[in-house]
């Protein structure tokens, strides 16, 4: 082991006049030359700090002549860092470049060549270019790979350049050469520049891919990632070479390094939408699953990566994880990203099995410190209540229980979730309704309150004091966030519909709807608010019926991402879009979007649901991606909003298929639900415009509160009449 | 020129097939830093065009300045950042593209492999003690973005501390040197060479626990690592043996007296074909100490300690605790370094505790107490009688109670139940080679006790 060494003295702003004062002292009676050296690391610590030292261009290239290694790599340095910016004295250095470029040591030769390609002005790449044509073919290995990266930076400084030397050819021939190293740094050379939108087109045949994976034994970690991932520009012409390719490269799950692991995933993956043998498949999808639960154990960060990838996988291949969910359970000192990661894929695999595990686990999430996590785990209980019938009664004692904590944000964030418990089991657990009322006072965030708003209007008939709850929860209308004013309108108008007779409630709606129409600002709520108004006012009867509609039994399907999706996503396996869960190209600004290309062999699902590739840019919204966690129950379209002519409804219409690899792997079609759900909702579209809707808007609107004093219409009327006049 | 058709590639057309095929991203870092806990860069390197070092700027702002950092990963319109806290330094690369995120970690902590290594440890102090040695390292393992052999046998053989002068290094020298670096065993250098020819296996677990209030067992399994240093002559080539079976399918169980691995991993030198198709573990070996390979057990785990506890709030001014240790392995064994740290709401005063074995301290600024027992005996029993006193507060927040948590190591003892079988050493030279093993179970915030 080397010792310590005892440079942290240089860490100190100093002045340019200074240091050259003192390179020109060092230039005599420099034993070892150890003064310029210690002038060379002040000038480097600067340049870290973020001094300007270019001023010293001169003199520090004047050390040059120094035979120190130790030096020459401080000056090289310099030069990668200064070296654009003094493109005028640059051409001094040529010639010690020129000569190094040719110095019998290979080590010296390859850092000649990977400091000029990191100086991208015309004077050095031309004589790079002159240069690295002999590189390219050099004896030496080790100056082979450094020549391969070369290209792809002389590329990125000066394509044309580049392709007018031939050097792109250079580069092919070096991915039949005779050392793995030089082969992997080509295929990520070549790769770079294919990706360009001005590149070459790269794509693998059956061959290459076949030399390329007798390569991977012999490259290192690195190398073997470049060549794994270049295997996806091969696209298989028959089922039985993915098959082959597939197995070849499975053994690589059994390496040390994750991203290893990850990439073999990737193209294993991406293999399978081209086989045909299931058993090959189930095979597979087995042997992935261990090498995944494996980097859980890796630092917190790869675990991250891990669980995001996870979670993409099982919802495209189920069997790769089916019964590992304790692996998920989150241990007390996970990093908080760590945790989220982990909730939502413990929801995921929450099935009849092993519910009451994953419950109890998600109970005591649920007495932790950090918010959003304790948030999060009653969100995922409440989810878990939808999905698995076979748990809901456990679920909702449990959901109780936290209500009884009094915790502020659990007893809001409970209540979210027991609305849409009400709308997947109607008629089932109404009972505890009284228990939800004594927590009224406790809402103060608005989709807690709006839920709670709602629980009450649509039950408003078992309910003995709704209108009362209704007038206290009214009493501050026109400050309330407008989540929770749209639940309100709503709920008013429900408990209208229901106790129609009783002379309070009639006051509130029409104090309600008059608030809505008059004096709120917002457009659609206003709007709302006329429509309810001239429902009630035509045929209270038909409101009821569309108020109080039976709305679509909630499932969870549509949380699933469709298959197409998936299986495009798939592609960026381990990279950054499969932590987003978003396509590159609509992040990244250039980034290449990916799909599956087409063949003979392409599973004929695949190809169904295929979603070609989109060659838009990043979206003009948010710079910030939106960090990861549970999907929010309430902006999926799930759970509705708790209006009943909810208009944010449709979901594209998924595939059949789009469950879970659908028939591909012998699973039950999770689709039609939604396919019901989306019809059911046109039937009542169009229900709704059946009714006849008279020209005049106002003609009849004075039956709409039937029963009414003539004062209190006349209280009513001129405000609402305001426009005409 | 005319193409070999192996490989065909053209000029992009203006119009691309609709169907083309999935274009894979490159991975590249386009920027490297360590910052310290001020947001000072000690080490900046640039290696793309695409950033500038202002991007750092945005990094200290975004992320070090900020007290809510919910992710190790960034991103921030194109650009992403990538950190991992070590000590009191932020290790940092930054993409512009859709990196292989797996990728970019394995980087970052291979960057503090190779620091420990050289350094011995990682820190502020020690990356401005060595920077410059640093620099040298960073633009070796990684060219324009894309890392390279970084293989620290390799690296130490020609990035050295000591001066070099640039003449001396004869070039033959390095061409082994290079050819070491892009060979085939690139982590060993061919001419080493050993008075006595050893070889020490160590094998470590780590345990993992999780058992709920009630006393079941949530969650036991063990990270398992094969360490080893190998200090042999020549070019050995080894054979490895476990008294393993490992399960790709659960329901194909086999021989009892065969430990069950749900998986393994092995260093780059293991033949994975081999293994694939034969279950052996054959290698050639880096000098000196690496890591062979890392496993996973779930079945059959022996905890080598049971913790029971009993934990009762009395009212709201008092907390009792009564926590029973048991040793679950033979009387030859023991339990050292055992660290129990138990926690206290967040209201205490003081806490008052009883032990016969060991010293616990109760510890104000986080909230535990803490109790250390420097050895346990197999068959021992081990009790803790604590009363906290608690303040009274105006808001009853709920305790959230915070599993306790136990360190420990025992030698000799695999939780997982593993044992090396044999390791077989082939030389050329036919020396004769010793062979050592040496099996430690140990927990490190990993061990916990709900209650």
């Amino acid at each position: 082991m080397s010792g310590q060494g005892q440079d942290a003295k240089f860490f100190q702003r100093g002045k340019i006049q200074e240091f050259r004062q003192e390179l020109q002292i060092a230039e005599t009676k420099d034993k070892k030359f150890t003064k310029r050296k210690t002038v060379l690391k002040k000038i480097v610590a600067n340049i870290t700090m973020g001094n300007d030292m270019s001023a010293l261009f001169v003199d520090v290239v004047q050390c040059l002549g120094t035979p120190l290694l130790e030096i020459k790599k401080m000056v090289y340095l310099f030069l990668i860092n200064y070296g654009r910016a003094k493109a005028d004295s640059i051409h001094m250095v040529i010639p010690n470049f020129l000569q190094d470029c040719n110095d019998r040591n290979p080590l010296i030769r390859a850092l000649a060549i990977r400091t000029m390609s990191y100086i991208p002005i015309p004077v050095v790449l031309d004589n790079l270019t002159e240069q690295l044509r002999h590189h390219l073919k050099d004896r030496d290995p080790y100056v082979r790979k450094t020549a391969a990266i070369c290209v792809a930076k002389l590329y990125a400084a000066d394509p044309r350049k580049a392709e007018r030397g031939g050097f792109v050819e250079l580069l092919r021939d070096l991915l039949v050469d005779s050392n793995a190293t030089v082969v992997a740094n080509a295929v990520a050379a070549l790769s770079e520049i294919a990706d360009r939108p001005d590149g070459v087109v790269f794509k693998l045949n059956l061959t290459v891919a076949n030399k390329l994976i007798a390569a991977l034994g012999e490259s290192s970690e690195w190398g073997q990632i470049y060549i794994l991932d270049s295997l996806l520009r091969y696209v298989p012409e028959t089922h039985a070479d993915a098959e082959l390719i597939g197995e070849r490269i499975s053994v690589q799950l059994q390496h040390a390094n994750s991203a290893v692991v990850l990439t073999t995933i990737k193209v294993l993956l991406y293999l399978m939408n081209y086989m045909n043998n299931r058993t090959l498949i189930e095979h597979i999808c087995k042997k992935m699953g261990p090498p995944l639960v494996t980097l859980l154990s890796s630092g917190p960060e790869v675990q991250y990566v891990a669980l995001r990838n996870i979670l993409l996988i099982i919802q495209r291949r189920p069997t790769v994880l089916k019964n590992d969910v304790k692996v998920f359970f989150c241990k007390y000192n996970d990093p908080i990203y760590v945790k989220l990661a982990k909730l939502e894929i413990m929801y995921r695999l929450a099935n009849e099995e092993n519910v009451k595990e994953v419950l109890a686990e998600l109970e005591e999430y649920a007495s932790e410190v950090d918010i959003d996590f304790v948030r999060k785990a009653v969100r995922s209980i409440g989810r878990i209540t939808i999905k698995v019938e076979a748990a809901a009664d456990a679920c909702i004692r449990s959901l109780l229980s936290l209500i009884e904590t009094k915790v502020s944000y659990v007893v809001q964030e409970a209540i979210i979730v027991i609305k849409d418990i009400f709308r997947r089991y109607p008629g089932r657990y109404e009972g505890i309704i009284p228990k939800l009322c004594e927590n009224l006072d406790a809402l103060d965030e608005p989709e807690a309150k709006a839920s709670m708003v709602w629980i009450i209007g649509q039950f408003a008939n078992r309910i003995n004091n709704a209108d009362e709850l209704m007038d206290d929860l009214t009493y501050n209308f026109l400050e309330e966030p407008i989540e929770v004013q749209f639940a309100l309108v709503t709920a008013a108008v429900k408990l209208f519909i229901y106790k129609s007779s009783s002379d309070p409630v009639k006051a509130l709606v029409h104090k309600v709807l008059k608030w809505t129409t008059e004096e709120v600002d917002n457009p659609d709520l206003r709007d709302r608010g006329f429509m309810y108004w001239r429902l009630l006012a035509i045929n209270p009867t038909v409101a009821g019926e569309i108020v109080l509609s039976e709305k679509p039994a909630i499932t969870n399907d549509a949380d699933r991402m469709d298959r197409g999706a998936l299986d495009q996503l798939l592609l960026h396996t381990g990279t950054l879009g499969s932590i987003y869960h978003k396509n590159p190209e609509t992040f990244i600004r250039g980034a290449a979007g990916r799909a599956l290309a087409d063949s003979p062999a392409l599973n004929p699902l695949s190809r169904q649901v295929l979603v070609p590739v989109q060659r838009s840019g990043p979206s003009a919204g948010p710079l910030v991606v939106p960090g990861p966690g549970p999907i929010e129950p309430g902006t999926g379209p799930v759970a509705s909003s708790p209006l009943p002519l909810n208009t944010s409804k449709p979901s594209p219409p998924l595939p059949p298929d789009s469950a879970t690899g659908g028939l591909l792997e012998g699973e039950g079609s999770g689709g039609e639900e939604d396919e019901d759900e989306d019809a059911g909702f046109a039937k009542r579209r169009s229900g709704v415009g059946a009714y006849p809707v008279p020209t005049d808007p106002y003609a009849s609107l004075d039956t709409a509160f039937g029963n009414r004093t003539q004062d209190e219409q006349m209280d009513a009327m001129p405000a609402l009449m305001m426009p005409f006049i | 020129m005319t193409l070999p058709d192996y490989c065909k590639y053209s000029r992009a057309q203006t119009t691309r097939p609709a169907l083309r095929g999935p274009t894979p991203s490159t991975t590249m870092i386009s920027a490297f830093f360590i910052f310290n806990q001020k947001g000072e860069l000690l080490i900046s390197r640039l290696y793309r065009p695409d950033v500038k070092r202002p991007i750092a700027d945005v990094f200290r702002i975004q992320v070090i300045s900020s007290s809510d950092v919910r992710s190790p990963i960034v991103t921030l319109g194109s650009t992403s950042f990538f950190h991992v806290r070590v000590n009191n330094v932020y290790v940092v690369a930054v993409t512009k593209n859709n990196a292989n995120a797996a990728l970019v970690f394995e980087f970052c902590y291979r960057v503090i492999t190779i620091c420990k290594s050289y350094f011995g440890k990682v820190d502020e102090e020690c990356v401005k003690n060595n920077f410059v040695l640093i620099y040298e390292l960073i633009d070796e393992i990684n060219d324009f973005g894309y890392p390279q052999n970084s293989e620290i046998d390799t690296l130490k053989s020609y990035i050295t501390t000591e001066s070099v002068v640039s003449s001396q290094i004869v070039a033959e020298e390095s061409s082994k040197i290079t050819s070491q670096a892009t060979g085939v065993t690139s982590w060993r250098r061919a001419d080493v060479k050993y008075k006595k020819n050893e070889a020490f296996v160590d094998v470590v677990e780590t345990v993992n626990l999780s058992m709920s209030a009630k006393g079941t067992v949530l969650r036991a399994d063990v990270d398992g690592h094969i360490q080893m240093r190998a200090y042999l002559s020549g070019t050995p080539e080894c054979k490895f043996g476990l008294n393993d079976k490992l399960v790709i399918d659960k329901s194909e169980r086999g021989a009892i007296d065969a430990v069950e691995l749900d998986d393994c991993r092995f260093h780059q030198c293991v033949r994975l074909n081999e293994f694939d198709s034969t279950r052996t573990i054959s290698f050639i070996p880096p000098d000196g100490e690496f890591e062979l390979m890392t496993y996973r057990s779930t079945s059959n785990v022996k905890l080598p300690l049971r913790v029971i506890p009993t934990i009762n709030e009395i009212g709201t001014t008092q907390v009792t605790y009564l926590i029973v240790v048991k040793t679950n392995f033979g009387n030859k064994l023991s339990a050292t370094n055992v660290v129990l740290r138990i926690p206290t709401p967040l209201n205490t005063t003081s806490v008052e505790c009883k032990v016969q074995t060991g010293k616990a301290k109760y510890v104000p600024e986080e909230n535990v107490v803490v109790w250390k027992i420097p050895r346990v005996q197999g068959g021992q029993e081990l009790t803790f009688n604590a009363t906290a006193q608690l303040t009274s507060t105006t808001t009853r927040q709920v305790w959230a109670r915070p599993p306790i948590d136990v360190d420990f190591q025992v030698l000799m003892f695999t939780a997982s139940g593993l044992i090396v079988r044999f390791l077989k050493v082939f030389e050329k030279g036919n020396y004769h080679s010793i062979k050592w093993v040496r099996y430690l179970t140990k927990a490190s915030g990993t061990y916990q006790i709900r209650f």
